[in-house]
């Protein structure tokens, strides 16, 4: 497909969507900051998303334990950039440790359960996220790590020389405020990963990945070697959760042990899921279509049910969680490739369902 | 007070209740190769019906012995946790029957995550205090005290593994049910109703599950939505340490379990105390002095040690302590 000369309607199409994708800022912005803020969240959950996809959706490894990695690269860069131990690096150098960080976390979960047959990977990964969760609240005694519940404040914005992420400036006449800036960083960073993905998905690697996950004894009869291939595949969905969560935290400004749990994880996965696990246009639409939907529903069923009860019966928050759950079921249950589905994958689950 | 012999009468109790919740994991598993991982939160709806039950009767003055409310708060719970159990198999995982072995993983994580919400609905966001009407006697035994409600929850433990045995070894449908785990399709060929067996599976560990949850509640004075979570995962290393799928295996791997876990809360303290190696620094060395220790890892690590254990099984053993070797089912 890439030597293919692309059609023209392809280019047109490609440039109308960068066009809309430039001056959504400023529209979200005209309606409230809070919704920039809200899309900032939906891009660093596609490099979430993108990141997991890596590990479930070409590998076939089901990790329950991905936030772990998120968690790792967000205290990373808050303990490397903020009053708590007087440090303040650059963006530049921490990132690269926390996605550095992260993959050796990676290699060190994956090394030892590798070998297990998928389900127990689910569980055993699921444990390591709550033993990363439980060291983040209690690495405050006896030597005082990470401040333990009450988390670490006044992280560090992104800066480049006087030029600060944070900081609201007018240029051309147009107004950039923090979220902003950060829009239009975290999409350049997505596209990235965007590419780095398509490429991976058809390299050698990617083939052997798709070989492992559609068949692992017939893929190490291939001469593949399925250890250090999955290894690799851990080792690249971390890097990408730990790149995540250092511009969660730089985002933010402030981080606790709250926002690495086991929810959030299974909050990923759901993404991934919904999508289409293995095809990287449907994760991302998974990850955007999940990420607004709480905001939407606070924006509707909050109003709605004050009308019709005259007080809150259900929080946007269960009904949330409530939607998560059927999603994971229902998908499942009716469509296992996804609302996307990769041409592959849907031929392994259709071919499944004869056994 | 033996600090040693406390923990072991603590660990005994806290395994038994791991044993019982590990029977319904390893059962399930044993027969369809399954994992429930909405088996916990089926252990926490048992608490949470028993709580409302018990707590009504109870503050209603029905003059009845709390024995006979707590009674009747297990006999309400088993019977709606084997309704959840059954409906849980038949919506979610028959259809999945033969599917890749992700899916039917990812729609028990979607059930475990619908039914936590629920039960937040229908009870509460904050933790329950679970009524504790039982009079609760401490008897000392060479230096240790237990409590009556840990002898009841020990006792009752016994006698449900002891129950279970005779099902599965002495009945038509526990024959059923091996036949089913050897080799479904040729138990299907022998007249055995497959469909039957394996709903009968689910519907017993629920059952378990929910008698596991009244002891929990009890005691430990305490019920939340999402306290299954942790507590199914925590029986499921035991299902794994004792060898998944083997009976005697859940019940060898939660008793141990539990001890693990006391003995590690009891003495991790002491053995992380930095003071043993005050040498090392002239500034640790005036800590301790000032405060007799400084302790790197609590008794608040507690919930790492099933973990560890877990993962060590899986690595060096993985298929348990009692499980046969089995080869990979692709």
């Amino acid at each position: 497909m890439a030597g293919k000369p692309m059609d023209v309607k392809v280019k047109i199409g490609i440039v109308l969507i960068a066009l809309a994708l430039a001056v959504l800022p400023f529209m979200l912005a005209s309606v409230g900051t809070a919704w920039v803020r809200i899309t900032n969240l939906a891009i660093l959950f596609c490099l979430l998303s993108l990141g997991l996809n890596i590990v479930v959706g070409f590998a076939g490894l089901l990790d329950l334990g991905y936030i772990a990695f998120y968690g790792v690269g967000a205290y990373c860069y808050a303990l490397l950039a903020s009053p708590h131990f007087g440090l303040h690096l650059p963006f530049w150098i921490i990132l690269p440790i926390g996605a550095g960080l992260a993959c050796l976390f990676g290699v060190l979960l994956g090394a030892p359960t590798l070998k297990l047959r998928g389900d127990y990977l689910a569980i055993v990964t699921l444990g390591f996220g709550e033993i990363v969760r439980v060291f983040l609240n209690n690495l405050s005694q006896p030597v005082n790590i990470t401040n333990g519940p009450q988390g670490i404040t006044l992280i560090d914005p992104f800066k480049v020389d006087g030029f600060s992420f944070s900081k609201t400036e007018t240029f051309l006449g147009l107004t950039f405020s923090g979220p902003i800036k950060y829009y239009y960083l975290l999409l350049l960073v997505l596209l990235v990963v965007i590419v780095v993905n398509v490429r991976l998905q058809d390299s050698r690697i990617g083939r052997a990945w798709v070989a492992i996950r559609e068949d692992e004894t017939a893929a190490q009869a291939m001469g593949i070697n399925t250890r250090n291939v999955k290894l690799l595949a851990f080792a690249m969905g971390a890097s990408f959760g730990g790149i995540a969560g250092g511009m969660f935290s730089a985002m933010q400004g402030f981080i606790s042990p709250e926002s690495f749990v086991l929810v959030e994880s299974i909050m990923v996965l759901a993404m991934v899921v919904l999508g289409g696990m293995g095809n990287i246009w449907g994760v991302i639409a998974g990850a955007v279509l999940l990420s607004f939907v709480p905001e939407i529903l606070r924006y509707t069923v909050e109003p709605l049910q004050k009308a019709a009860f005259g007080r809150l019966v259900i929080e946007p928050e269960v009904i949330r969680m409530l939607l998560f759950g059927l999603a994971l079921v229902l998908m499942m249950l009716f469509r296992p490739a996804g609302l996307f589905p990769s041409k592959t994958r849907r031929r392994e689950f259709a071919a499944g369902e004869q056994h | 007070m033996d600090v040693f012999l406390q923990q072991i009468v603590n660990g005994l109790t806290l395994g038994s209740i791991y044993a019982i919740v590990a029977l319904g994991y390893t059962m399930v598993y044993g027969i369809v190769q399954l994992i429930n991982f909405a088996h916990g939160e089926v252990v926490m709806i048992g608490a949470m019906v028993a709580l409302t039950v018990i707590g009504s009767l109870a503050g209603a003055n029905t003059g009845m012995p709390p024995i006979v409310i707590v009674l009747a708060g297990i006999a309400c719970a088993v019977p709606v946790c084997m309704v959840v159990g059954f409906t849980m198999e038949r919506v979610a995982y028959r259809p999945l029957r033969g599917a890749p072995r992700l899916a039917p993983l990812i729609t028990a994580i979607g059930i475990s995550i619908i039914l936590q919400h629920l039960a937040m609905l229908i009870w509460s966001r904050n933790p329950l205090s679970f009524p504790q009407i039982i009079p609760n006697p401490v008897f000392e035994i060479a230096g240790a005290s237990i409590t009556g409600v840990q002898i009841a929850i020990i006792g009752l433990s016994a006698l449900m593994m002891l129950g279970l045995t005779a099902l599965v070894y002495r009945t038509r449908l526990g024959v059923a049910m091996r036949a089913t785990s050897e080799n479904p399709q040729v138990a299907g060929l022998m007249g055995v109703n497959i469909n039957r067996v394996i709903s009968s599976t689910f519907v017993i560990g629920a059952g378990l599950g929910a008698v596991a949850g009244v002891m929990v509640g009890t005691y430990y004075g305490i019920a939340h939505y999402t306290m299954g979570a942790l507590l199914g995962l925590k029986a499921f290393s035991a299902a794994v340490l004792g060898g998944i799928g083997n009976l005697a295996g859940a019940m060898l791997g939660g008793i141990l379990l539990g001890l693990v876990e006391a003995l590690g809360a009891g003495y991790i303290g002491e053995f992380t105390d930095l003071c043993h190696v005050s040498w090392i620094s002239s500034g640790l060395a005036e800590r301790c002095a000032r405060d007799g220790h400084v302790v790197l890892m609590g008794s608040n690590y507690q919930d790492v040690f099933a973990f560890l254990v877990l993962i060590a099984v899986l690595v060096f053993r993985p298929s348990g302590l009692l499980g046969e070797r089995v080869g990979d089912r692709a």
